[in-house]
């Protein structure tokens, strides 16, 4: 039995047949090229740049169906290598100047590029040069007139043992019996890795020499978790490793059969659950796990990487997607959390380098200062509210006024709309983020006006505790089990509860799995979770006792410090 | 000739992303643009009009670049490159 070390490039947990893919080494000779063949070879490497702008599309249609838009991007980095100066416009330079063939000429390019790259100390860096090489091994194939190597060979389950692997290669691993790779070459970073990850194919990269210590048959195990790989390893070693991946298969189908049952606490509380949605690209995510809608849609994205605002007929055609997606269930969406260091990249008047920006002009209050913005933001949300429950909801509420100001635009944008001969909803409620102490502390008065509140934990403790996250010297003090942030979340709760009304978490500590049962025995009525834990979050629902819970927390809430309240839900975690 | 020295503020460097963004910004403009990065006393000079070119500056956070610009319209690049890198090439 042989363990070797390597780095976890992408989790997960394989044992198979080793099938080791042969180091293909070209060899490119130098051939002169007579001056008159010159003009046909200068012909023949553009002929191979076509080929392979027909190989990026191709590439890029198959990424767009299996990964999406996101991943896709990868191909445009290609594209680009693939018009750059030093292909174009040096490999023909070389083989005028030189007189030699075009294989040739490319291979002495891209070492000198190599060369660069392979003296770099950050390793970020140094793997974007796999990007170079997986577009200059398809120039070259397409010189060289050479099938690419495939993997159709490979007939049983098999584990991929490699010198390396391009970004291209990891696209038809599934289709091809593998379960999981290992490489010599590669690091966590590199786009081989975020593929795997991706397709949820185990890796472990950065071996040094196993494709030469494997050969084709031999039983491997592959710990992505570890980044350990294990050649001919022991009965025990493979009984071990067995356990695990049924284990971890296991809890994954336990998981499974939970989408589409009712969160349902195990003493017959029932507890809506919703999702968390980022982007409308997570849409489908969402839908599948047939929630109990959207407890809190980020509009932000819509505002990023860009110069110019987003349009009202814009973002109406996302909101109305969305809300279509989920009807009949409610869509929570919230007004845009920007900052002001994006109003100059709007081209808007905005202050530049705020020494403080989770204090500065961000949410409500940069959409008061620009209300344009937030009237065409409200538009956009009612006129989907015509095809969908929505719900509108505002980030960073500090004081009522501003609750006000809003309520006025919105009521404002409602009528125009109607004037314009919309049909809206009755009602569209509009409520507000609690994320600022203040609206805590102030929360009744809130209630009134606002039809309903939902709590963002990650500001409010932020906040509460006056940590900035970001900041390395203070981030251990974030702490969510903090008991003045139980207090401040049990207040609310009652004060919530007193007016009649719901109470939603939609910030990180609903993804936390021991923060869960916390929020349930507070008596919080929804929780807002991040999709991919959300599943995971219903199992965990399903196993709490409310009565239980409820003893523990009037437990917790007479704590005097974090560590005491951990030891508590650890228990209950026991339990 | 014009030429600025520029820090570099996002948080993983000029790798591949922002690099596009630096050479499709340089390409929509006729002057020569190149870019030079100073390391352990000697000096590397690539071409702002490659991808391949300026990442092989490996220029990290908080290392300095210089951008030198020649041709009719250095101002307007030298303008839209500067925004790039207040910008932080749109990645934070």
């Amino acid at each position: 039995m042989i363990v070797i070390k390597g780095v976890s490039a992408s989790p997960g947990i394989a044992i198979g047949p080793a099938f080791v893919l042969e180091n293909e080494e070209i060899v490119i000779n130098r051939v002169d090229v007579p001056k008159a063949k010159v003009a046909a070879e200068l012909k023949r490497f553009r002929g191979a740049l076509e080929a392979t702008h027909r190989d990026l599309d191709a590439a890029e249609a198959k990424v767009l169906k299996m990964l999406g838009k996101e991943h896709a991007r990868l191909i445009d980095t290609h594209r680009l290598i693939l018009r750059d100066p030093l292909i174009t416009k040096d490999v023909p330079r070389r083989i005028r100047a030189e007189k030699v063939n075009a294989e040739f000429a490319l291979s002495e390019s891209l070492e000198v590029v190599n060369q660069a790259f392979e003296k770099m100390q950050d390793e970020f860096f140094r793997e974007r040069r796999h990007d170079l090489f997986d577009v200059g091994k398809r120039l070259l194939s397409h010189l060289l007139k050479q099938e690419k190597k495939s993997l159709a060979g490979v007939r049983a389950p098999s584990i991929l043992v490699a010198r390396n692997l391009l970004p291209s290669d990891t696209l038809n691993l599934k289709e091809n019996n593998i379960l999981g790779f290992v490489t010599d070459l590669g690091g966590k970073t590199s786009h081989t890795a975020i593929l795997a990850q991706s397709m949820e194919i185990p890796a472990v990269v950065g071996l040094s020499d196993a494709s030469h210590r494997v050969k084709t048959g031999d039983t491997v195990i592959l710990d992505g978790e570890q980044g350990l790989v294990i050649i001919h390893p022991s009965p025990e070693a493979v009984e071990r490793y067995e356990g695990l991946r049924r284990r971890s298969l296991e809890e994954e189908e336990s998981l499974e059969r939970l989408r589409g049952a009712p969160a349902v606490t195990a003493d017959g509380h029932k507890v809506r659950m919703t999702v968390n949605l980022d982007s409308i690209e997570d849409l489908k995510t969402v839908t599948a796990l047939k929630g109990d809608g959207i407890g809190l849609f980020r509009t932000e994205y819509l505002f990023l990487n860009r110069t110019t605002a987003p349009g009202e007929e814009e973002q109406a055609k996302v909101y109305t997607q969305v809300a279509r997606a989920l009807d009949p269930n409610p869509v929570v969406i919230r007004t845009a959390d920007i900052g002001g260091d994006r109003l100059s990249q709007l081209g808007l008047e905005g202050p530049k380098n705020e020494a403080n920006p989770f204090m500065g002009l961000r949410g409500i209050r940069l959409f008061l200062r620009h209300s344009d913005l937030l009237k065409t933001q409200l538009r956009a949300i009612l006129r989907a509210s015509v095809h969908g429950k929505v719900h509108v909801m505002l980030p960073m509420v500090s004081s009522l006024r501003e609750l006000q100001s809003a309520r006025r635009i919105f009521v404002q944008a409602q009528q125009e709309l109607e004037a314009e001969g919309l049909e809206l909803p009755k009602k569209v409620p509009l409520g507000i983020m609690v994320e600022i102490p203040s609206a805590a502390i102030l929360l009744d008065a809130f209630l009134e006006e606002a039809d309903f509140i939902s709590i963002g934990t990650n500001d409010l403790i932020q906040y509460l505790l006056a940590v900035d996250r970001i900041n390395e010297e203070v981030a251990h003090l974030y702490d969510p089990y903090h008991p003045a942030v139980l207090r401040v979340l049990e207040g609310i709760v009652q004060t919530t509860h007193k007016h009649g009304k719901k109470v939603t978490v939609c910030g990180e500590m609903t993804s936390d799995p021991k923060a869960v049962p916390l929020l349930i025995g507070l008596g919080v009525d929804v929780l807002s979770v991040t999709p991919r834990m959300y599943l995971r979050v219903k199992q965990i629902v399903r196993g709490c006792r409310v009565e239980e819970l409820k003893g523990a927390v009037a437990k917790a809430l007479r704590m005097p410090d974090s560590d005491q309240i951990r030891r508590l839900l650890a228990e209950l975690e026991g339990r | 000739m014009i030429e600025k020295l520029f820090t570099v503020k996002n948080r993983l460097g000029l790798h591949a992303r922002p690099a596009s963004l630096f050479v499709q910004t340089a390409s929509r403009h006729r002057c020569k643009v190149t870019v030079v990065k100073a390391t352990g006393g000697e000096e590397v000079v690539v071409n702002g009009k490659s991808v391949m070119g300026l990442m092989m500056l490996a220029a990290a956070c908080g290392e300095d670049v210089k951008v030198v610009l020649e041709g009719p319209d250095e101002k307007e690049a030298l303008k839209r490159l500067e925004d790039l890198f207040t910008r932080k090439f749109d990645e934070e």
